[in-house]
């Protein structure tokens, strides 16, 4: 029998199986914790009652509105910190002098929490999809100009060489050279960026009041409705966990040519 | 080839310098009132920081984030160990595991206020609970891809057991457990500036929330400027110490 | 000192199932140097993991001194094929040699034999680098010495310079003959190279395809001590290597016992 269980996760049916079974016992535990008296059941409702109320809340304008904001919200900064990123990573990584320049400013700029920038963000311009957005770009531009950085200097030296030798312009070894085959390090950095955006868009919400699913969640704990709140967070998660096999899908499609050393993208 | 690199710096002083200077041209014309003159700030920054309300705030800030940070690496080793050992148990908990470090980090204050309520434990307990994933997660891995003669050799020699895991387990895994332990870094600062922003009577993210709240932009700006210098010192030390504890670990590695 | 009995290992079970090794069996007498060869995809590696008790064999045993090994023994070293993940990278080298010996309170003074381990090897002087400090050849050599500090009877080497440069594979053999002679060690080598196998051994076992099975036990009369030129200049080991070359390369019937 013990045998036998080992074997399971080594074929694909048999871990999803296993796989199920945690699931299924973390919703038994959740369903039972508060049943028993574990956990204050108004802190804590139980699975049943909190998963009840998703499906619920799915059926309701103010909750989708609410995850559109949200995704709005990170979406468009995602994109200002893809355009930004790429752009400034591009230059970083094809100009000596431009890497040099902007070299101090940009790792003195890299590790400043993006959530401090939250009170500007209030303040200039109030709780608003402005904000949401300015947060989100902050936040995320600096993977993507750090990864299309590793992109453009791992290039293969002998394709650059190569380039040079048929008389490529700058702009045109740019073009043509190193910037597919940067294609990957940019798909991961989007893939973590992504990530980020999420997060950044949700924590911005929460803390200055801009529509989305971080504010709902806020108000639901301010007001006491403790299954409206765990059932939004679940939701989250969901949101989470789709735009990670999204952007992951890509990054994988991006991926399957190209040589497997590159940099970044632990979990 | 000396005189190149000293032209770089030159360049790389230059420039920074000259980015200064406009930021400070900026905030000094600038009538927006979210933009205070640099001038003023680095004044504000010198009055609160050096060292007024280092004590009120600074301290119980980083004390927070800090038993916080170092209980995600006990929790996140010890089950990464736990996960990566057994291919039951990690195949288990997988779906689980993946759903809850799916959930924006920050959403998970408002349900930590309801069940612990607004103190320096809650804050703390949300900053284990989310960091110890990425460890978690990494650690597992690392155990997972262990290399097969590394064991066979500590086999041949006897090596077994709690010496095994102190002398060759741990020191194999400790790349990847780094590599977790930096991701959970941002986290870390993450949760910490965000609670105290929502939850808390003092700290600097504290600090910076009122500040705004009643206009002391000046201040703003100067907390703002304190949490950037943090996250800048905070991810050099870790540096520092992941380049001294993994200084062995010379490969053609293209991470990072 | 060391007899392969009935040795067979299989994966997996019913039809799917690999038959790696079957029904080997050969001795090895004190302080011989017995090389073993085989066409690729021959069991070698498993033969070797199962003699130095890492791996269960399906049916048959090994006996080190008429006992059987189930585990690792004490008496019986291994130096693997690749240095760099046998090698412990984070200790020095000179820890490296150091922590098996450990385990062995009978050893006295075991800083002494780790110096003298080094020093054997070619490595004085290089205690305190680390292993990526070092050259393959370098990393290899310390993990010989490793091995011969552990004071074993047995040292198994499973194709130990098959990952270095053909120059510093000659010097390494050359090494290890001479340490066996120092230190009095019963070896036995894996290897796919066969000029190696004749030139280092006093026998060569030579292995089927799998299911393998002895094919053949050559007896390689070659004086000692060998030398990379005059040895390799013999007529004599011409005529083994080709006898050798040729047992391999001629598919046999397989006898399972």
């Amino acid at each position: 029998m013990g045998a036998r269980l080992n074997a399971l996760p080594r074929t694909r049916s048999g871990s999803a199986l296993l796989g199920a079974v945690g699931v299924a016992l973390a919703l038994l535990l959740w369903q039972l914790a508060p049943a028993l008296g574990l956990v204050p059941s108004d802190d804590l409702p139980g699975a049943g009652a909190v998963l009840s109320k998703l499906a619920s809340l799915a059926g309701t304008d103010a909750f989708w509105s609410a995850v559109g904001s949200t995704l709005a919200g990170a979406g468009l900064g995602l994109l200002i910190a893809v355009v930004v990123g790429v752009a400034l990573g591009v230059l970083m990584g094809s100009s000596q002098v431009a890497w040099h320049a902007l070299r101090p400013t940009v790792e003195f700029l890299r590790p400043v929490p993006g959530v401090a920038l939250i009170p500007v963000a209030i303040l200039v311009f109030g709780p608003s999809m402005q904000s949401d957005v300015f947060l989100v770009a902050f936040g995320c531009v600096w993977v993507m100009l750090v990864q299309t950085l590793y992109g453009v200097r791992e290039v293969d030296e002998v394709a650059l060489q190569t380039a040079r030798s048929y008389g490529l312009t700058h702009a045109q070894r740019i073009r043509w050279v190193q910037l597919p085959s940067s294609l990957p390090y940019i798909a991961t950095g989007l893939r973590i960026a992504s990530s980020i955006a999420l997060i950044v868009a949700v924590t911005a919400e929460l803390v200055a009041g801009n529509a989305g699913l971080g504010k709902a969640i806020s108000l639901a704990q301010s007001v006491g409705q403790t299954e409206e709140m765990y059932a939004l967070i679940v939701a989250a998660g969901i949101l989470g966990i789709a735009v990670h096999v999204l952007f992951g899908g890509l990054e994988r499609r991006f991926l399957h040519w190209h040589q497997s050393q590159r940099a970044g993208g632990d979990r | 080839m000396r005189r190149l690199r000293l032209g770089w710096l030159g360049v790389e002083v230059g420039a920074t310098a000259l980015i200064v200077a406009a930021l400070w041209l900026y905030t000094n014309t600038n009538e927006s009132y979210a933009v205070a003159p640099l001038g003023d700030v680095l004044e504000s920054f010198r009055a609160t920081w050096l060292f007024d309300h280092v004590g009120s705030d600074a301290v119980p800030s980083l004390v927070r984030m800090t038993l916080g940070y170092a209980a995600a690496i006990a929790i996140g080793v010890a089950g990464g160990f736990l996960l990566g050992s057994s291919a039951v148990a990690n195949a288990i908990a997988s779906p689980v595991v993946g759903f809850l470090r799916s959930i924006p980090a920050a959403a998970l204050l408002p349900p930590a206020i309801v069940l612990f309520g607004i103190g320096g434990g809650t804050k703390v307990a949300v900053i284990a609970f989310v960091c110890c994933w990425p460890i978690m997660l990494n650690t597992s891995d690392g155990v997972r891809e262990l290399d097969a003669t590394l064991l066979a050799t500590a086999r041949v020699y006897g090596i077994r057991g709690a010496r095994r895991l102190r002398l060759v387990v741990l020191p194999a895994v400790a790349p990847r457990i780094f590599a977790g332990m930096r991701t959970s870094l941002s986290i870390a600062i993450l949760l910490l500036v965000t609670s105290e922003m929502v939850a808390s009577t003092n700290g600097i993210g504290y600090f910076v929330f009122q500040a705004q709240q009643q206009f002391s932009v000046d201040d703003m700006w100067a907390g703002v400027l304190l949490l950037g210098l943090l996250g800048f010192t905070l991810n050099l030390a870790f540096g520092a110490v992941e380049r001294r504890v993994l200084r062995w670990n010379v490969r053609d590695d293209r991470s990072k | 000192m060391l007899e392969v009995v009935g040795l067979s290992k299989s994966y997996g079970t019913g039809a799917g199932a690999t038959h790696a090794v079957a029904h080997l069996e050969f001795a090895v007498e004190e302080l011989e140097f017995v090389g073993i060869v085989g066409p690729s995809g021959a069991g070698k590696t498993t033969l070797l993991k199962c003699m130095a008790g890492l791996l269960e064999p399906t049916s048959g045993q090994t006996l080190l001194r008429g006992k059987p090994v189930t585990a690792p023994p004490p008496e019986l070293a291994v130096v693997f094929q690749d240095y760099s993940r046998s090698l412990f990278a984070w200790m020095s080298v000179r820890r490296n040699v150091l922590l098996p010996l450990t385990n062995k309170p009978e050893i006295a003074d075991p800083a002494r034999v780790t110096e003298e381990a080094l020093a054997a090897v070619g490595l004085a002087g290089f205690e305190d680098h680390y292993p990526w400090q070092l050259s393959g050849g370098m990393q290899q050599r310390v993990a010989i010495a490793r091995a011969l500090a552990y004071q074993p009877k047995v040292l198994l080497m499973d194709e130990p310079f098959a990952s270095v440069d053909a120059q510093t594979r000659a010097e390494l053999e050359d090494l290890v003959l001479r340490v066996r002679e120092q230190f009095g060690v019963t070896v036995v080598l894996v290897t796919h190279d066969i000029d190696e196998a004749v030139y280092m051994s006093d026998r060569v076992v030579v292995l089927s395809r799998p299911p393998s099975t002895v094919q053949e036990v050559v007896t390689v009369n070659l004086p000692r001590p060998r030398d990379q030129v005059e040895t390799k200049a013999l007529p004599e080991f011409a005529a083994l290597r080709a006898q050798i070359y040729e047992t391999i390369m001629q598919p046999r019937a397989v006898q399972l016992a």
